[in-house]
């Protein structure tokens, strides 16, 4: 831009530019100081879920329960039964649940500034707040689901042991994991809202790669085909949280590995992807 | 009255430095956003330019009352002065970061009033403790009485302005854009906004309003834009720039 008489009187003046989108870690550092911002706005969220349906809270387990017994009708008739663990339902329960966590960061992430339209053009805040308040209140709603699970597992016959509380450590990781595609989905949804329509698409696609009513050992045989569908990061969190709380499942550090440094990159590459674009959020 | 080129008002609040704004549509109407490579060839595809190359110079203390008919790039200008549509070519320079305050319907409609309030004023960076104290202030300049217990889809357009307008007033802005935020309001809430108005000018803060009320631009401006076609035409004090602007009618 050339140096015009207005934009020296700017500098002179001490004045700056608006709207300019400030460096990463100024950034980082103006979302954090929001971080109640994050809180209210989950907390907010999930009362008014609540309040409006009738059975509230309730719907946030029903939803993966119904689900499970869905599909456990559909595929414990007519799947063969070599490929299910002998704990079944235990096994789809809890690949359910955690698919459930995943999914619904990645369809609710892309309507993330789409859907509070109004309040991205009103007001002017770092718009990264969004995503991250929609996976805080994903993580508050995670709580109650989570003892649902454990309650489901033990009424099935599962032994309650002290390897329960590594789904912690697994549900954090995979919480990085979901923020990073929650932010990358934001973004791609507001340059082209075409993106929402192919989303249940490819959930779908996750959903029957990621081995939630089947176990990918029991089903696919070449070992080159296995290794590529246990990269997928969404079945090894699966099969973590399954290996800490369902009986007959091994945990792998292969698993672990692909969690972990799928959760970083992801993250990190969604940071600064959603950072990029700042400047262009509500622009319609 | 201040004039335009008074050297002796403040220091420069808003400098708007050639500022063009596009906006792309579907030739049926539909907004297409801002996809940038993959519509590009789409055919319906249409731009608008809703601003052309608007300059001027705003001080510290000023009030400024944007004219013009509907759809001559006002709002757009308003949304790009807050820093909410990023100017196609040119700069807008603020010394402070402008609070906008339009029309548009709520902020979260499923929320609220009160969570509203909260959280517009938490995403502006305010800790709990102010929101919470701020709270009491925006209710009571609101009027809104019960209702702020209500989900704010419930709100009546006159409601839900008067709420935004109270946000953005109980808090010290040094500039403070109000687009038509007034007009829906009854005739005892505008007197109050329009008080409010002078205060905050008296204040050293500045203040752009835009309205097809141009009683209340007299009473509220020293100074006025008027926008036609996207081009900045007058500029200058209210009363001259106001005649000209009715004349042209």
């Amino acid at each position: 831009m050339t140096d015009t008489d207005l934009a020296r009187l700017a500098r002179e003046s001490g004045l700056e530019r608006v709207g300019a989108r400030p460096p990463l870690g100024e950034y980082l550092v103006s979302v954090w100081k929001r971080r109640a911002f994050i809180y209210t706005m989950a907390r907010y969220r999930v009362q008014a879920s609540v309040e409006e349906n009738r059975l509230g809270l309730g719907w946030i387990v029903l939803k993966p329960i119904l689900n499970a017994l869905l599909y456990g009708f559909i595929f414990g008739v007519i799947m063969p039964s070599d490929t299910r663990p002998d704990n079944f339902i235990a096994f789809l329960v809890a690949g359910v649940f955690v698919f459930e966590y995943f999914s619904k960061a990645f369809g609710m992430g892309s309507r993330a500034i789409v859907g509070d339209a109004a309040l991205v053009r009103s007001l002017n805040f770092p718009r990264m707040l969004l995503p991250v308040s929609l996976i805080t209140r994903h993580v508050m709603e995670m709580v109650p689901m989570m003892v649902v699970l454990g309650v489901i597992l033990v009424i099935v016959g599962e032994p309650i042991t002290w390897w329960w509380l590594m789904s912690i450590p697994v549900l954090a990781v995979m919480t990085m994991f979901n923020l990073g595609v929650a932010l990358v989905v934001a973004r791609l949804t507001v340059h082209l809202r075409d993106v929402s329509q192919i989303i249940p698409l490819i959930t779908r696609l996750f959903f029957y790669a990621s081995g939630i009513f089947y176990s990918l050992e029991l089903v696919i045989d070449d070992p080159k085909l296995l290794k590529l569908a246990q990269l997928n990061p969404v079945h090894d969190f699966i099969a973590l949280i399954r290996g800490y709380m369902v009986s007959g499942n091994p945990v792998t550090g292969f698993m672990w590995w692909v969690a972990i440094i799928s959760a970083v990159v992801m993250l990190t590459f969604g940071v600064w992807f959603f950072w990029k674009a700042e400047e262009r959020y509500g622009h319609d | 009255m201040a004039t335009t080129n008074d050297v002796d008002l403040g220091a420069p609040a808003v400098i708007a430095d050639n500022v063009h704004i596009h906006y792309k549509t579907f030739a049926s109407g539909k907004a297409a956003g801002n996809s940038r490579n993959i519509l590009r060839r789409q055919r319906g595809v249409r731009v608008v330019r809703a601003v052309r190359g608007v300059s001027f110079v705003v001080r510290e203390g000023e009030s400024i009352g944007v004219i013009g008919h509907n759809g001559s790039g006002k709002s757009t200008l308003m949304r790009a002065i807050a820093g909410l549509q990023a100017p196609a070519q040119g700069t807008v320079y603020a010394s402070s970061r402008p609070a906008l305050l339009g029309v548009n319907a709520a902020l979260l409609a499923e929320l609220s009033g009160e969570k509203n309030v909260i959280l517009g004023s938490l995403a502006l960076g305010h800790s709990i403790a102010e929101a919470q104290e701020s709270y009491k202030d925006i209710v009571e300049f609101s009027g809104l009485g019960e209702f702020i217990d209500m989900p704010m889809k419930t709100y009546s357009s006159g409601m839900s302005a008067r709420l935004r307008f109270s946000i953005a007033v109980s808090r010290d802005h040094r500039i403070l854009l109000v687009d038509e935020a007034l007009a829906v309001g009854d005739r005892d809430f505008k007197r109050k906004s329009e008080k409010r108005i002078r205060d905050l000018r008296e204040r050293a803060g500045t203040v752009f309003l835009v309205s097809h009320s141009m009683s209340s631009i007299r009473e509220t401006c020293n100074r006025v834009l008027w926008i036609d076609h996207g081009e900045l035409k007058m500029d200058g004090d209210p009363d001259e720039v106001i005649d000209a602007y009715q004349a042209h009618h």
